[in-house]
């Protein structure tokens, strides 16, 4: 036949010939149905009182639904068609997230980000204890289970004495690669009240992680709730811009110089912007923070980094390669979001002109750093 | 009226103490405010000792600024060569809890302005200050005003009671419409909620940087909710907000709308492309990098010419000497910047000025 056929024999196979990546931001969740909403599958780290109480009262939040988010999500879990293992939701069968996401994407490092851990959830006493038996989850059925994965230590965050106690419980245990916060708190995470948390990490060698969402009771907008879930999934980065304004303000970074924050699924782009904002006004105002010692884009420079996902897609291109410069190629980790609906995928998320040393430190070499895994 | 010089599109006539409003309000109100007591209703989104809210070298003996039309004339337009500034009054009466005691301090302001500012110097023009506090009131005081052509826009505080794309505040976006004002933002809030997602910051310096991230919001819910859809002829005007943060929220607005528009079906043009047609920006604070390389990087990916306004935003401080524009601009876009720009935006800027004035 005068048909023309590609010789493949001298090409590998796309998996073999790919780099290992880290991948910042996966979400596991708790197999099974959920009484109040918490998975049955913690019943295993929870103690009778708490299975008790989440059967009788559940879980609440500064929200108004029993069960789901403030904002109906644009699809089901707020996730990838395709992810749902069978019978079961989202990120909560490791086997289906190996062959889905972890090997395919050659992940060699994954950050495990749970979601739905009892961080915000109002009563005190049960947001401990559910955060400590989603730890204890992590390493019994994810990170004892896969050698690639770490886990997050959640901790509830609006309780810094109880958070603390958690640090130090998982400090010595190297599944444990960061601590985990939503960025959505009753107070800006500048503010005191949650410094122990920091201090307990910086002690521990744990980055901080935030990650977007989370229960604060305050709107998006200075002007009250919005309508849509689009607000809110934008509105992600105007919320960490602000609690970075505060952690920055407040002096955290002055008073914990070793502190590492990560921005999680918030964007990059606006890094810059935001330092030369917080320079030009401090330059101005500073005599009411006489405790910072440096400008704030240098704490920024020093102390923060950002995960990729959702990376902005500028035309051109070439911004995002320009944004990153602003912002520095060792401050970005790339991150998936894995399994949900605007996951980035490795191979074309970030369609940009970068040198080898430039693809190796977003995609590798940056997290090994942060996370302390060289 | 001078046919060059620049346009300035954000100075701040200071009022200078509650006395002087005292002429326009009506009995009532001016009885309301002796007998109960009222205390000035300078807002603290510019507390009048910070050194942001005046600059040293403008700060009269009593520590104020721009509290007469001359003194504006001699430090904010004799020394730039300005052609024409746009007054935007920032006393917080649209903060009081009382709608009607709300709209009689925004007309009072109104009236002091054309009195005390507007007649007695022609280089000037005005916003529109509206009571917030009710969208009909507001609507009552556009029309009462907007014959007065010398009142160039509407102006509001990027912080109300509800999201600015609801439809709570459409009856305000078709008065300007049908007037032909475009509706100004300026930073600033009347604190029903606070100025950041995350609670209350602690310090003013954090109050003043999350302007930024306010208006962000703030556009994205009008956006969404359609406005620029509704009002086909409607331009909005950013003010005192920075502005390089506009290429880095363009592109995820846009990135989101891509990935969920079916949740507002109404919005059928793509995010970045409504914002650089219908949406303008003050130039002051500045917010670049130090560099003038980069500060033309910057330019290039706002990807417009015409969505900058130039303003000195007088009497804060925001720049010294006459630094009012940054390094780094190309002298073509400075000059659009400069007049084109703010002639474009405003209709009645292009009008000349003529004395009719409010009834």
């Amino acid at each position: 036949m005068n048909v023309d056929v590609l010789n493949r024999s001298g090409i590998q196979p796309a998996a073999a010939s790919k780099v290992g990546i880290a991948d910042g931001d996966v979400h596991p969740r708790p197999a099974g149905a959920g009484i109040g909403g918490v998975s049955k599958s913690l019943y295993p780290y929870l103690s009778k009182r708490w299975q008790e109480h989440v059967e009788s009262f559940g879980a609440i939040y500064r929200q108004p639904w029993e069960k789901g988010s403030a904002y109906i999500k644009g699809q089901p879990q707020a996730s990838r068609r395709d992810a749902f293992p069978p019978g079961g939701m989202p990120g909560s069968d490791l086997a289906f997230m190996q062959k889905q996401h972890l090997d395919p994407n050659n992940v060699v490092l994954g950050i495990l980000n749970p979601l739905t851990s009892g961080q915000g959830t109002q009563n005190p006493e049960l947001s401990a204890a559910l955060t400590h038996a989603t730890n204890e989850w992590e390493v019994a059925e994810w990170t004892s289970r896969d050698s690639r994965l770490r886990a997050s230590v959640v901790v509830p965050y609006e309780d810094a004495v109880a958070s603390v106690k958690e640090i130090e419980l998982r400090a010595p245990d190297a599944n444990f690669a960061q601590v985990l916060l939503l960025s959505r708190t009753a107070e800006p995470l500048g503010q005191r009240r949650y410094w122990p948390i920091y201090e307990a990490a910086a002690a521990a060698g744990l980055p901080i992680g935030v990650h977007a969402f989370g229960y604060g009771g305050w709107p998006i907008t200075t002007g009250g709730w919005g309508s849509f879930y689009l607000e809110e999934m934008v509105g992600h980065a105007q919320a960490q811009q602000a609690l970075l304004i505060s952690m920055i303000f407040e002096g955290v970074f002055e008073r914990i110089p070793n502190l590492k924050v990560v921005l999680i699924e918030a964007g990059v782009a606006w890094g810059a912007s935001l330092a030369w904002r917080m320079d030009r006004q401090w330059t101005k105002l500073k005599a009411e923070t006489p405790h910072l010692k440096m400008l704030p884009s240098e704490y920024m420079r020093r102390n923060v980094w950002f995960t990729t996902q959702p990376i902005e897609e500028p035309e051109p291109r070439e911004h995002l390669a320009e944004a990153i410069e602003w912002l520095g190629w060792d401050r970005v980790l790339f991150a998936t979001d894995y399994p949900h609906w605007d996951f980035d995928d490795p191979a074309h998320a970030l369609p940009i002109r970068m040198t080898e040393a430039q693809r190796r430190a977003v995609f590798l070499e940056n997290a090994k750093s942060v996370y302390r895994l060289l | 009226m001078q046919q060059s010089g620049p346009i300035d599109c954000d100075v701040h006539p200071s009022v200078p103490s509650l006395a002087a409003l005292m002429p326009y309000l009506d009995d009532l109100w001016r009885d309301t405010a002796v007998r109960r007591g009222m205390d000035e209703l300078n807002t603290i989104s510019y507390p009048s000792r910070s050194p942001l809210t005046v600059r040293a070298d403008w700060r009269d003996d009593a520590g104020k600024a721009a509290t007469t039309p001359q003194a504006l004339a001699a430090q904010a337009l004799a020394p730039f060569g300005t052609r024409l500034a746009i007054c935007n009054c920032l006393y917080g009466a649209q903060a009081l809890f009382s709608e009607d005691m709300g709209a009689a301090f925004a007309r009072a302001i109104n009236d002091w302005i054309a009195r005390e500012w507007l007649d007695r110097d022609d280089r000037l023009r005005a916003s529109i200050v509206v009571p917030m506090q009710n969208p009909e009131l507001a609507v009552d005081e556009i029309n009462r005003v907007a014959a007065d052509r010398r009142f160039v826009q509407v102006l509001l505080l990027a912080g109300g009671d509800q999201p600015l794309g609801k439809r709570h505040w459409w009856p305000i976006y078709a008065a300007a419409e049908r007037h032909g004002l475009p509706v100004g933002i300026h930073a600033g809030s009347t604190y029903r909620h606070p100025v950041t997602p995350v609670g209350w910051p602690s310090y003013y310096t954090e109050d003043y940087v999350n302007q930024a991230p306010s208006m962000q919001t703030q556009l994205t819910s009008m956006v969404a909710e359609g406005v620029f859809t509704r009002h086909p002829a409607l331009t909005v005007v950013l003010m005192e907000s920075g502005v390089t943060w506009l290429p880095a929220y363009l592109w995820r607005l846009t990135k989101f709308w891509k990935g969920l528009r079916a949740e507002i079906p109404w919005v059928s043009d793509p995010p970045i492309s409504v914002v650089r047609e219908r949406v303008r920006l003050t130039l002051q604070p500045f917010d670049g990098p130090p560099d003038a390389a980069t500060v033309m990087r910057v330019m290039e990916h706002i990807g417009s010419d015409e969505v900058l306004l130039f303003s000195t935003d007088y009497p804060h401080w925001q720049f010294d000497g006459l630094d009012a524009i940054p390094a780094g601009l190309d002298p073509g876009l400075a000059q659009k910047i400069m007049a084109e720009n703010p002639l474009r935006t405003y209709p009645r800027l292009q009008q000349t000025a003529h004395t009719e004035t409010v009834a």
